[in-house]
């Protein structure tokens, strides 16, 4: 689960990890008392979305007065941010975080994830901050240190100060860089953190390290145990229907195409896509409804299917396991009934109760459309709305 | 011959007084897996499905029924404890269906077992079967055939299209085994490789992957200079959009890395037949025999 800027600042404030004074705001009419309080000649006015780039879309600005800031915060909130994380459709800005201008000596790099190579957690840091990562490391791989954790001791001090050296810090930030990393990761570790990325990590004028900027993905096979962070999420940044299709445990992500798919299984689930694309389709979505779906999963999954208007044909792609056939069979032909299908329905099932399910199929007196094997499934959905 | 599984193994099945343990126990010993004893904590002294003992600790069950592999079946957040407990009581090898552990109670899990002797298969996998001789997970039984290539792969379902495509084909396996699809996962496609690579009954290796991480990359390399068997290839994924996680908590493709396109082509160079469509796997395979 992503969360917004000014939450990880929360999180990293619960952890010692120091971050600038910061208000947030949903509405201009705030943000002169709010850059009046933080006190500082000059604030900073972010916008909050969950997307990188925000700077070079204009969602950043410099205020030179709270006045300034009341003018920035109203041009930003209610905008649509586009930046290279929005796609070109952009996204609202309903909040604004106004915080601490500071003199900026230093500007750095430091995220930490999950390395599957070691299956530990890795600590990555580079001088060159402020740029894309992805550009460090390809124009200057040197500039990137990075460090693998071994869970039994976790960070010492010794691993951080061997960052903290790689860095080049010297006098006061390299003191203080060190409980920094150390709390960074206990962090990480406490709140099952997935990916945590702070760019840029600055030195300041006065000697301070902050984390300028905080983007995190919490594991959300973790969220179960962290009831304050799950408070965190933000359903205005994700995708309706995909909200829709969570509270029935389906995993569906929407796609450009015009072939909806049901599938059972995320490996079997993208092979269809592939299958379909390479039929001469285009995919509407991925949707999986996981090992063991039940008929009213398979309802509400044809129900969010068909209420994408690009969807001109469905092509359900079933290899029953624990899911049986007849189980499938019997929810599709309840929801086709129940909503009243207009496009064509392809469907291929195998394995357990194969035959049964079949049956099922052809005693609802309703037109699927039958696919022997995934291949054939896929050319007759895409043959379905030629 | 085949790998891992046999009609030696005797298993022990953790959480199988749950709805879906118990479901797939039977599921195993009907197809004549050895299941030998049951463990949930508190329920110790009970029998299930007429003659299964339960005990509270895996210690226990292994003292008293010499159970050497365990299927596990325990809610994600109690799952890595599960692996932790059943690598601590010594069992050889430990099966983990369980779906959704956190990532980093997958990172502890893995350090622990690095100085353990216990292999670890998964987790969020569909487990792994030895066609006639043994069971142990939530695979379709009756699609397989015993033969003579083996499967490895990251998906369950995927798995089993693969698995019908050569049954169809009249192609039999020698062993099925499920890596699993997260990030963090206890035997990786290199080990499974190795063991393919000496089991005499296995002469051609199948290799399902999907889009999210390198292991597909490292495993080509590794067949590049260690097997002498055929391997076909497929990568689940061609389609995916960069940045959206598929599912699988390991298919995402983040900063350019571990697109389908990269890995097909890394494994082409190694000399694996990958094939594009996911329908041409069984003839592929029949091929290569």
């Amino acid at each position: 689960m992503k969360i917004h800027e000014y939450q990880g600042k929360e999180l990293f404030r619960r952890y010692n990890v120091p971050v600038p004074n910061g208000k947030l705001i949903h509405d201009k009419s705030e943000a002169v008392q709010a850059a009046g309080e933080i006190g500082t000649p000059v604030v900073v006015v972010k916008a909050q979305i969950h997307a990188g780039g925000r700077g070079k879309g204009g969602g950043v600005k410099l205020a030179k007065s709270p006045q300034e800031a009341e003018q920035y915060a109203g041009n930003i909130l209610g905008m649509t941010l586009v930046t290279h994380q929005t796609g070109p459709e952009g996204r609202l800005v309903k909040k604004v975080l106004i915080e601490e201008g500071m003199e900026i000596v230093k500007e750095l790099y430091i995220s930490l994830l999950i390395d599957r190579e070691t299956s530990r957690v890795m600590i990555m840091a580079s001088e060159a901050g402020g740029m894309e990562i992805e550009e460090v490391a390809a124009e200057e791989p040197e500039k990137i240190i990075t460090e693998i954790v071994d869970p039994i001791v976790g960070v010492k001090p010794y691993l951080a100060r061997k960052i903290a050296f790689a860095l080049n810090l010297k006098g006061e930030p390299l003191k203080k860089a060190i409980p920094f990393i150390m709390n960074l990761y206990e962090c990480f570790v406490k709140e099952d953190l997935s990916m945590l990325e702070i760019n840029p990590l600055v030195i300041t004028g006065d000697d301070r390290i902050l984390a300028l900027d905080a983007k995190i993905d919490i594991d959300d096979n973790a969220l179960g145990r962290h009831k304050d962070t799950q408070e965190f999420r933000d359903l205005g940044e994700e995708d309706p229907n995909e909200i829709e299709a969570g509270k029935y445990n389906l995993n569906y992500i929407q796609l450009d195409g015009n072939i909806g798919c049901m599938v059972n299984g995320a490996g079997l689930a993208m092979a269809t896509m592939d299958i379909i694309k390479h039929s001469g389709g285009e995919p509407a979505n991925f949707l999986d409804v996981g090992g063991g779906a039940n008929e009213e999963q398979i309802e509400n999954a044809f129900r969010i299917l068909i209420s994408d208007d690009k969807v001109k044909a469905i092509f359900i792609n079933i290899f029953g396991g624990i899911l049986r056939c007849d189980i499938l069979a019997a929810g599709v032909v309840a929801a086709a009934k129940k909503i009243g299908v207009k496009i064509p329905v392809v469907i291929r099932m195998e394995g357990t109760n194969m035959e049964e399910g079949h049956q099922i199929l052809e005693k609802s007196g309703l037109n699927f459309i039958i696919g022997n094997g995934m291949k054939d499934g896929a050319q007759k959905a895409v043959k379905a709305i030629q | 011959m085949s790998i891992l599984v046999d009609e030696k193994t005797r298993l022990l099945v953790q959480g199988i007084t749950g709805r879906e343990g118990q479901f797939h126990a039977e599921q195993c010993r009907k197809y004549g897996t050895q299941v030998v004893a049951g463990v949930t904590p508190g329920k110790g002294g009970q029998t299930v499905m007429e003659d299964i003992p339960v005990f509270n600790t895996v210690k226990q069950a292994v003292a008293k029924t010499k159970a050497n592999a365990t299927m596990i079946f325990v809610p994600p957040a109690f799952a890595a404890d599960a692996i932790l407990e059943a690598a601590d009581a010594g069992v050889e090898l430990i099966i983990c269906i369980s779906e959704g552990i956190p990532v980093y109670d997958m990172v502890e899990v893995y350090r622990y077992l690095q100085d353990s002797d216990s292999r670890l298969i998964g987790p969020n996998c569909p487990g792994i079967i030895s066609p006639g001789k043994c069971k142990i997970g939530i695979m379709p039984a009756h699609i397989h055939k015993k033969g003579n290539v083996g499967i490895i792969s990251r998906s369950g379902t995927l798995t089993y299209e693969a698995v019908g495509q050569l049954t169809a084909l009249g192609i039999g396996q020698s062993t099925c085994v499920g890596i699993g699809g997260d990030p963090i996962i206890g035997t990786r496609y290199i080990d499974t490789l190795k063991l393919f690579q000496k089991d005499r009954a296995t002469k051609a290796i199948c290799l399902i992957g999907e889009i999210g991480g390198t292991a597909e990359d490292e495993a080509a390399y590794f067949i590049k200079k260690n097997i002498t068997k055929p391997v076909v290839g497929f990568i689940a994924g061609q389609t995916a959009p960069p940045g959206r996680r598929m599912g699988h908590a390991g298919a995402i493709i983040s900063g350019g890395q571990g697109t389908a396109e990269g890995k097909m082509k890394v494994m082409k160079k190694c000399g694996i037949k990958v094939v594009k469509s996911p329908a041409d796997l069984g003839k592929t395979i029949a091929r290569c025999l």
